[in-house]
């Protein structure tokens, strides 16, 4: 009999035990490790992917960071850009109003002085034309210039009678006062009469005349009645020359301001 | 000519014995449990561990897949039994290249008992995961008329599970004996490794086999979906 059936018995028996030790020793330790471990990697793993969401948050911050430090460091620059434009701005505005001003200073120093210098002309020349004209109506004529100048006083005192209904002539006419001649240079007595008889001739009046001296004159007569007054003097036509002088120095000042505008104005592109 | 270890009585007291073949079961089950008391003493639940955990782990690890591959779906529950009748099945094929140890499995008796376990243990299973009611109702299908072929068809596969185990170690054991008288040096060799080849196949296959019956005992069937027109 190939079959013992007590060893059936006591064989499952044993096999049953076995099931259980192997069970207690063997699966149950080896489980409970592969269990441990790969619960471990799992850990790991999940730590391992929040720190790589971490890190993906930093990074994403640091790149908005970055941005937003970017876009400020932009603004900065154009706001200093900005700034240092308006300064510039404003310091050529001041060096402008400085060069203008100064230009103004020495246009004002330039009339200044070509006003000094068109009357230091003026006085020069009417002298010299005073002398000039002595010199030469004594020398041509062998005439006085006082006479020559009572000569044409008078005239003008007779030409102006030419005229009844002018204001002089009224004047003079209804005066009752004395009427003043005053002239550069002492009148001699003829020429008193001169005039005297040219103011009866011409007006018809009997007023009386009185003689003055008056330097400022400059070599001319004059006579005031009414708020009138009839002259003659070289002072006329040394206004008019002094007139002609003035302008010639304003055109010459002129052409002397459109060069310096134009040299001040690349000064400016050089210094920008 | 003895066939089976369990001849060699050691003790005996009436209907009580102490034969080769519970002796040797001892021994092996002794080395089994040791070995793993020993392996498993000093568990590493680290990356690192050692060759003989990394071994263990392996074994165990592949039951596990085999049993999932059958279609149990939570090996865990079953791996104590049929883990254990593989690797005893194994130990034991491999004990024969130790001279003068005699296989336990090489006694009808043995496998006559791990036939028996499975054979109780499917309705067991079968039971536990699908009730009572619902176990006993699968021996009606599909029709009452198969009750007796179901029954029979139970206690034939365990009788058969039984003699093909026996009958391959015996077998080995038998022409390793005669192969010694005949011609004492290579061929002995070379069967002894043929026979280490076919018994873990035998282990193999007896396990198998038990998840085999175990899974269909334990799986509801379900509907299968209508084929499509024209599949054969």
């Amino acid at each position: 009999m190939l079959i013992d059936w007590f060893t059936v018995g006591a064989q499952a028996l044993n096999f049953l035990i076995l099931v259980w030790l192997l069970k207690r020793f063997l699966y149950k330790p080896i489980m409970t490790a592969i269990d441990t471990r790969e619960a471990r990697i799992r850990k790991e793993r999940a730590d391992a992917d929040a720190i790589k969401a971490d890190a993906e948050t930093a990074r994403d911050t640091f790149q908005k960071m970055s941005a937003d430090f970017e876009q400020a460091r932009a603004g900065l620059l154009q706001q200093a850009t900005d700034d240092a434009t308006a300064e510039r701005q404003r310091l050529m505005a001041e060096a402008h109003s400085a060069a203008d001003a100064l230009a103004a200073q020495r246009a004002k120093a330039l009339q200044t002085e070509a006003q000094a210098l068109a009357t230091s002309i003026t006085d020069r020349a009417r002298d010299e034309v005073f002398a000039v004209a002595r010199k030469t109506l004594n020398d041509l004529a062998d005439v006085r210039l006082e006479d020559r100048i009572c000569d044409t006083f008078v005239h003008r005192i007779q030409a102006s009678g030419d005229q009844p209904d002018s204001a002089l002539s009224t004047a003079i006419r209804g005066t009752s006062e004395p009427i003043p001649v005053r002239s550069a240079f002492d009148l001699s007595p003829e020429q008193h009469a001169a005039i005297r008889s040219a103011l009866h001739d011409t007006f018809s009046t009997d007023a009386e005349l009185t003689f003055e001296t008056a330097p400022r004159l400059i070599a001319g007569i004059e006579l005031t009645a009414g708020g009138q007054k009839l002259a003659w003097s070289i002072s006329d036509y040394l206004s008019s020359l002094k007139a002609s002088v003035g302008e010639t120095f304003s055109a010459r000042d002129a052409s002397q301001a459109g060069p310096t505008a134009d040299a001040d104005r690349t000064q400016e592109k050089v210094s920008a | 000519m003895r066939l089976s270890p369990d001849e060699i009585i050691f003790w005996q007291s009436g209907f009580v014995k102490l034969n080769a073949t519970i002796v040797f079961t001892w021994v092996l089950m002794a080395v089994l449990v040791m070995a793993s008391i020993l392996i498993t003493r000093r568990l590493s639940r680290d990356m690192t561990r050692s060759r003989w955990q990394n071994l263990l782990e392996i074994i165990v690890t592949g039951i596990q897949d085999q049993i999932r591959e059958v279609g149990l779906k939570h090996p865990r529950t079953y791996i104590g039994f049929i883990g254990t009748l593989f690797l005893f099945v194994a130990m034991s094929t491999l004990s024969t290249i130790i001279p003068g140890f005699e296989p336990p499995t090489g006694s009808l008796s043995t496998t006559a008992a791990l036939a028996l376990s499975v054979f109780v243990a499917v309705p067991i299973y079968g039971m536990t995961e699908r009730g009572v009611g619902a176990y006993l109702r699968s021996y009606l299908e599909p029709t009452v008329i198969m009750l007796p072929f179901n029954i029979i068809s139970d206690l034939s596969r365990t009788l058969a599970l039984a003699v093909r185990l026996f009958g391959n170690m015996m077998s080995g054991t038998m022409i390793l004996a005669i192969l010694l008288t005949i011609s004492p040096f290579v061929f002995p060799v070379l069967m002894s490794a043929l026979g280490l080849l076919t018994g873990m196949v035998q282990a193999y296959i007896f396990s198998i086999l038990a998840t085999v019956y175990i899974a269909s005992a334990t799986l509801t069937q379900k509907p299968s979906p209508a084929r499509p027109a024209g599949e054969t």
